[in-house]
């Protein structure tokens, strides 16, 4: 057997932006992939434009293509590449929708290259309902009663024959985009007409209603001889009716007898033969009847998946790594399990823990979408907990998503829990139901109530109700033995809510824990329940008798990583994190991870020399550094690389004794806490934008005469940029006060002079307390007041002139070093008029660290990790780490644009949320453009973000007040460019003052004309615009600018919401219409 | 709830909570490392006389039913498992299972740290254990007594789990063949895969004699699984030399493959820690394709893998082999219908992958139909 000799180069096609459904769970199957391609001596080639990816490293591919991910591009790849075959099957449903259409426009044929893993055919079988549901049926299986449909008509008919409340669900898109409950005439008008319009095949499958039973899933592997493993089965703790990225899940299935699971096992075999998934992984979900176990088969996913990545790290089996060498040929049988190194990879994990996965959510970024959960997900990110009992995992899991709204609490007093609201609460699926759900038992419901009102299966609610019964046990006054505590550490109570049950603080219980000698054991995830001996340290906390921690002589490093992903912190932060990882390693010492999130590379078993899979708390972390001392010698902790989270946890370690490596806490205090920041800048002569707090309304309007409107205003409680609004006046302060933020002298509101029209510059540096090394210096093409992360960037700077960069890396210097930096720092600047103003800096690795070095081919995270282990800068100069001279450049012009999750989210009256950019961070992922012209590179930012920039067409243009001089320049340009402009009122108006011809046409307020002219909403609803600009008015939900930008949005039409933007887009039609836009591989890009 | 103590021969104590029946208990410690399955495994005769350490932390949480016992009892010595369920969830349940282990008297113990207890079983090989209540013995004692009770090397037990008389699971739908199962501790599942194939199945005890398999007329005689060291079966490994000289098709399982093993002039010997568990992957030689199968073995079969080798009964070969460690999992005779298994094709608990086996003895019993047997 063994592998295909014929198959020497292989193009992987990697997953694009993390949006919701696909996050970085793509990235970490791509990289296994690349890895176990190279390794086997193939070329590889990839494409992805996510530039925050481990996987688009320069080594880790032969040709990496940071292009966009569409046919048009790929095929120009595979025409200068010509691979023997196509990997499309790791990249989710982006990946695999590329491989389609590369298909569908012959191109595959064309350059005589194949699919492996899952070829067309299988493909189509298992996403086209129709086609699945006939493969169920022929092999003894059960769907649910169904009906596809392709118009409105259609989709009226057939619930005549279904009833309400029907299931919808759209054909070949991902996360379940689009797809909902109908209960009524009114809700299935609004969902069915959307999933129309998301289906790329304008197929929508109406659906039996299955809420309330039991959800299951399993990963299942093939090979080419047919042999087939089961690797994992995960059971859906929140019932069918929330989409499974949106549910608390535990793995193993733990309510099934061995019959009832070998049903399922029997039906996910027959599934993956008959669909005919040639070699790799796939999941099938099922839907188990509560009363009487009738099983329908729900879905299957015909390639890896976010479950496959959770299955690989909940069993230590990596699907993705194993997927891979089953498509270049080899059998299940000839792959060794890493983990005992002994056994074969057919076989079937068996777990002697319990795995739980919560999501972690960002409704309060989209304060007006609606909150409730159903079969369209909605999380950003997840956390995973293993523990030796369900408790215990659970509230892991539930402390890892840090919010304190997701740990239990158990009050003492009953009085404000209103057990009969909460029991109507939690039948309808929520963020917090589960937290609901223990409330509503510590107050006395009762398991059939809850289950009454949410079909959550009993034994989970058992659980929670023997997780009510010791915090009851806890709360009285007896004395904490160690029998009485450690019976509550085996349930995963921590030390916050044992003092908080015992009216005591934190480090009280703590020290008397310590003191009886209770520390966590840790055990090692081994794929077999210790069947073989394991030899990769992989391990988890729990409170039982034997460690497996081995002891080591080699000095190790413990890296925090970032936990779940989530708006502002995901996978740019387990970038840094794995880099220095890897470059640790490199340098002689054992690394130690500790992080939570189970879609990442981080949590890789062999990206570290030892992986902890724990909450990042304090007294997670705490436990982990006391194991691994008295392993071996620990040099420290590294804080700086994770983001916040790792951050926030520096102070405290460094309070119980633990040695923080890089950037001291003190100095992380003197760059966050405001008034000492407002010092060192002063000290160095450095100019901050003028602020104040306000206790109270009219101080603020008194503040906001001082310095001048437009102000950025925010409670100053909150951080990463929530609740933060611009307000141009007494009135809209005043308003914004009212109603956004509880004023008082404990909760005043920080007033900023907002620098309108001003440029905002981003910069990455490195400093080792005597150099400084400018990684990368990028223009905002948003202008500043809107989120850096939110906002597209270029690299490097375009407008600002050399004596502006002299000053800023001058300004850069100043601050490392009044700070205090051991290591990266970040640094926001705004240049308005002539001043350099600072607006922050963040003593850590950045969310622009991946861009900047893949732009730069400096890897600056790795840096940073040795500088804060005592490597200085010009050490890493000779050691070829950094260039031997100067700062870095960019190779090439590169674009960073955000991708923002619009379409995800409605409101409760099912219209979509406002598509409007801001000072708080909405973006879930980026895209990066490489080209010679910053034309070019934004119009492949733009194709990579949200799909093509027009060429020709019509584009319509509604300018705010404020932007109409700066929108006049573009506007001509697009005229010029051959578009037809079209515009509202006092937009065409100014226009026309102007010298430029606008169409008018009605406002959507106006309703349509006497002679039935469109409104512009509804041109947008009938195709009649190409493309949109629409820039906002302030912040208030002005409705007309909402609909223009929620209809935009849910038609895909590209929707511009700033004057740069729109200024950008010009150049990058441009680009388009002098023709080809070229690819190149980074490889070549960093050799220039 | 008591303390209680998992005492093992080589002295090491894990200190846990009385659970299930109270009392003291001894056996052979094994563990068993299905996620699934925990019924079927009580109730499999092969267990008897051990105790058994379950590596899924929580068990009992569906309960127990009627219709998937394997046998009429609870078999197990004793019952090691970290979190019992105090809740049944399952609309299949009829009872708890504590329930059922006290009305059964099945000594049980909870609470202990099963992963290391399993770690200790694979480096030190399956020993002797006790399960002791927090009485006023010494752990010195504890040990002592555990000492004192019979290892599983050299152990009978075919008398204590057979059945005593012969009976009858009849064919569903049409009777196609007749088979003479010799109980030596049969899981309920073998006879029902057999049924379901149109086999009239006699369920014979452990010490039937050929006359009284032939008085039945049998197009095949099937060897079941059971508990014990297979060097002490000499009468049925007797027994089957007469089957194998008349030319009847046989089949066995398990136990039953041990004993053809013996029947065909090879040796048996105990495993360091045997397998239990329902992910056991197999790989069959001739096909090349691998089934994922449910095991309970400690003992295996010592005989060449790679070569056709020869017996009394003509030329033979080793047909399937555990991936994990390269033990002989398979046999068959080339020139008659023999062959068997060492794991279970009729899973209960575990996967339905090698059910085809029991295909595949209908075959033989096609190839090799009663006219030319020489009964």
């Amino acid at each position: 057997m063994a592998r295909d000799e014929s198959i020497k180069r292989v193009l992987v096609i990697g997953s694009g932006p993390i949006v919701i459904g696909q996050a970085c769970e793509f990235d970490y199957s791509g990289t296994q992939a690349c890895r176990v391609l190279r390794a086997e001596g193939i070329r590889v080639i990839l494409v992805n434009s996510n530039p925050a990816t481990i996987m688009t490293d320069p080594e880790f591919a032969d040709a990496t293509y940071i292009e966009p991910i569409t046919p048009e591009f790929i095929e120009k790849i595979i025409a200068k590449e010509r691979p023997d075959a196509v990997l499309a099957t790791l990249g989710g449903q982006t990946a695999l929708n590329a491989a389609i259409g590369l298909h569908k426009a012959g191109t595959l044929e064309k350059y005589k290259t194949k699919l492996i893993g899952a070829d067309v055919e299988a493909i189509e079988r298992g996403e086209n309902r129709e086609i699945f549901r006939g493969i169920v049926e022929k092999i003894g299986g059960q769907s649910a009663k169904s009906i596809i449909c392709h118009t409105m008509d259609e989709i009226f008919a057939g619930v005549e024959i279904l009833n309400y409340p029907v299931v919808i669900r759209p054909s070949f898109t991902m996360g379940g985009l689009g797809s909902g409950i109908a209960f009524d005439e009114d809700s299935l008008r609004q969902i069915a007409g959307a999933g129309l319009r998301h289906s790329p095949t304008s197929e929508v499958l109406l659906e039996e209603s299955i809420i309330g039973w039991k959800e299951y899933e399993l990963e299942v592997m093939r090979d080419k001889s047919d042999n087939v493993v089961i690797v994992c089965s995960i059971e859906n703790i929140d019932p069918m009716g929330v989409h499974t990225g949106d549910s608390i899940t535990v793995a193993p299935a733990l309510t099934l007898t061995d019959v009832e699971f070998q049903k399922l096992r029997d039906l996910s075999i027959d599934i993956i033969r008959e669909v005919g998934v040639a070699t790799g992984g796939c999941n099938i979900q099922f839907a188990v009847n509560p009363d009487d176990g009738r099983i329908i088969v729900i879905e299957m996913n015909p390639r890896v998946s976010r479950s496959s990545a959770l299955a690989s790290k909940a069993t230590g089996f990596p699907i993705a790594k194993i997927a891979t060498k089953l498509a270049i040929g080899y059998t299940l049988d000839e792959i060794k399990n890493d983990i005992t190194q002994v056994t074969p990879a057919s076989f079937e994990p068996t777990l002697d823990y319990i795995v739980v996965k919560a999501p972690r959510f960002a409704f309060e970024k989209f304060a007006d979408a609606d909150p409730r959960l159903t079969t369209t997900m909605k999380s950003v990110g997840e956390a995973m907990a293993i523990g030796r009992s369900f408790p215990e995992a659970l509230m892991k899991a539930l402390r890892s998503l840090e919010r304190k709204e997701a740990i239990f609490k158990f009050p003492a007093d009953l009085s404000g829990i209103d057990v009969a609201a909460l029991l109507l609460a939690m039948r309808i699926p929520t963020e917090y139901r589960l937290q609901q759900v223990q409330q509503a038992m510590w107050a006395g419901a009762n398991i059939e109530d809850v289950f009454a009102s949410t079909k959550i299966d009993r034994w989970f609610l058992h659980q929670l109700d023997l997780i009510n019964l010791r915090a009851r046990e806890l709360a009285q006054p007896a004395e904490l033995t160690l029998e009485y505590l450690k019976s509550a550490k085996e349930m995963g109570f921590s030390d916050v809510q044992i003092a908080q049950l015992r009216g005591v603080n934190e480090d009280d219980i703590r020290k008397a824990r310590h003191h009886l000698g209770l520390h966590p054991v840790y055990k090692t995830v081994d794929t077999c329940a210790a069947e073989f001996e394991a030899f990769t340290p992989y391990h988890y906390s729990s409170y039982e008798e034997e460690t497996e921690v081995r002891p080591r002589t080699k000095p190790a490093v413990i890296i925090l990583g970032s936990g779940p992903n989530r708006i502002g912190q995901g996978i740019e932060f387990d970038y840094s994190c794995v880099h220095a990882s890897f470059t640790l390693r490199d340098a002689g010492y054992e690394t130690v991870m500790i992080n939570c999130n189970p879609e990442t590379v981080s949590t890789d078993y062999d990206t570290s020399d030892r992986l902890y899979f724990e909450p990042l708390t304090l007294e997670d972390v705490l436990e982990v550094v006391h194991a691994e001392t008295l392993a071996g010698p620990v040099l420290g902790v590294i804080t700086q690389l994770g983001g916040q989270t790792p951050l926030g946890l520096a102070a405290g370690l460094k309070a119980a004794g633990v040695t923080i490596l890089g950037t001291s806490p003190d100095a992380i205090n003197l760059a966050e806490e405001r008034g000492a920041f407002g010092k060192v800048l002063a000290e160095q002569s450095l100019t901050a934008p003028e602020f104040g707090m306000a206790a109270s309304q009219m101080e603020a309007l008194d503040i906001a005469a001082r310095i001048g409107y437009p102000v950025l205003v925010r409670p100053s409680f909150v951080l990463g940029g929530r609740g933060m609004e611009i307000v141009y006046d007494n009135t809209a302060l005043s308003s914004f006060i009212a109603r956004a933020t509880d004023i008082t002298p404990d909760h005043p509101v920080l007033v900023d002079r907002f620098l309108d029209s001003a440029i905002e510059i981003d910069v990455d540096a490195l400093y080792d307390g005597s150099e400084l090394f400018l990684g990368g210096v990028m223009e905002h093409i948003e202008e500043a007041g809107i989120h850096s992360g939110d906002s597209a960037c270029v690299l490097p700077a375009m407008t600002i002139t050399a004596s502006q960069q002299k000053s800023i890396r001058a300004a850069t210097l100043k601050i490392a070093q009044g700070v205090g930096v051991l290591g990266l720092i970040n640094i926001q600047f705004a240049i308005a008029g002539d001043v350099l103003y600072v607006l922050e800096a963040n003593p850590r690795a950045s969310r622009t660290v991946p861009f900047v070095s893949k732009a730069t081919g400096v890897p600056l995270a790795k840096a940073a990790a040795r500088i804060s282990l005592g490597s200085s800068i010009s050490d890493l100069r000779s050691e070829g780490l950094l260039p031997q001279s100067g700062d870095g450049i960019a190779k090439g012009i590169s674009v960073k644009e955000a991708v923002l999750p619009w379409n995800r989210f409605r409101r409760t009256d099912g219209r979509g949320v406002d598509a409007v950019l801001g000072p708080e961070m909405r973006s879930t992922g980026e895209v990066m453009g490489i080209a010679q012209t910053f034309g070019e590179s934004y119009a492949k930012s733009q194709i990579s973000a949200f799909g093509p920039l027009p060429k020709s067409g019509t584009v319509f243009i509604s300018l705010a007040d404020k932007d109409k001089s700066s929108g006049l320049a573009p506007s001509r340009a697009f005229a010029e460019l051959g578009f037809k402009l079209i515009a509202t009122g006092g937009t065409a108006d100014f226009l026309a003052t102007n010298g430029l011809l606008a169409h008018k046409v009605r406002k959507n307020s106006e309703g349509s004309g006497p002679m039935g002219e469109k409104t512009i909403v509804e041109l947008l609803n009938t195709g009649g615009v190409d493309l949109v600009i629409n820039t906002p008015v302030g912040r208030g939900t002005r409705a007309d600018g909402w609909a223009i930008r929620t209809a935009a949005v849910q038609r895909s039409i590209p929707c511009i919401t700033t004057t740069a933007g729109f200024s950008a887009a010009v150049e990058g039609i441009k680009a388009l219409q002098r023709g080809e836009l070229s690819v190149s591989p980074i490889q070549e890009w960093l050799k220039k | 709830m008591a303390k209680a103590f998992l005492v093992l021969d080589d002295g090491r104590i894990f200190e846990g909570k009385s659970w299930a029946a109270t009392g003291r208990t001894f056996g052979e410690a094994v563990f068993q490392t299905g996620m699934t399955g925990y019924q079927e495994t009580l109730t499999d005769p092969s267990y008897h006389r051990q105790v058994v350490v379950m590596t899924a932390p929580h068990i009992g949480n569906t309960g127990v039913n009627t219709l998937d016992n394997e046998s009429r009892k609870i078999w197990v010595a004793g019952f090691v498992v970290r979190n019992p369920s105090t809740i049944t969830s399952n609309w299949r349940s009829e009872k708890d299972l504590e329930a059922e282990l006290i009305e059964q008297s099945i000594v049980g113990i909870q609470g202990i740290d099963t992963r290391a207890l399993t770690r200790h079983l694979r480096d030190r090989g399956a020993m002797r254990v006790g399960i002791f209540l927090d009485v006023d013995i010494t752990r010195e004692e504890m040990v002592i007594e555990v000492r004192k009770t019979q290892a599983m090397s050299g152990a009978y037990l075919s008398e204590d789990v057979s059945t005593d008389q012969t009976y009858v699971v009849p064919a569903i739908g049409k009777k196609r063949f007749t088979v003479a199962a010799i109980d030596l501790g049969i899981k309920g599942a073998t006879p029902r895969a057999l049924a379901a194939r149109g086999i009239e199945v006699h369920v014979l005890p452990f010490n039937a004699n050929f006359k009284e398999i032939q008085v039945i007329r049998p197009d095949g005689v099937f060897l079941s699984n059971g508990p014990g060291d297979p060097s002490t079966m000499n009468d049925v490994v007797e027994l089957v030399r007469e089957v194998l000289a008349a030319n009847i098709p046989i089949f066995g399982i398990c136990f039953g493959h041990q004993i053809l093993g013996r029947a065909l002039g090879f040796e048996t010997y105990k495993l360091q820690f045997g397998h239990r568990g329902i992910n056991q992957p197999v790989l069959d030689k001739k096909t090349g394709k691998v089934e994922i199968t449910a095991h309970n073995h400690g003992f295996a079969i010592k005989a060449p893998p790679d070569a056709i080798f020869n017996t009394v009964y003509g030329a033979g070969e080793v047909t399937h082999v555990g991936l994990n460690d390269g033990v002989v999992e398979g046999l068959q005779l080339l020139e008659r219908g023999a062959f068997s298994v060492q794991y279970h094709p009729e899973a209960a608990a575990g996967p339905h992958d090698a059910a085809y086996l029991f295909d595949r003895f209908i075959s033989l019993m096609e190839k090799y139909p009663r006219a030319q047997a020489v009964i």
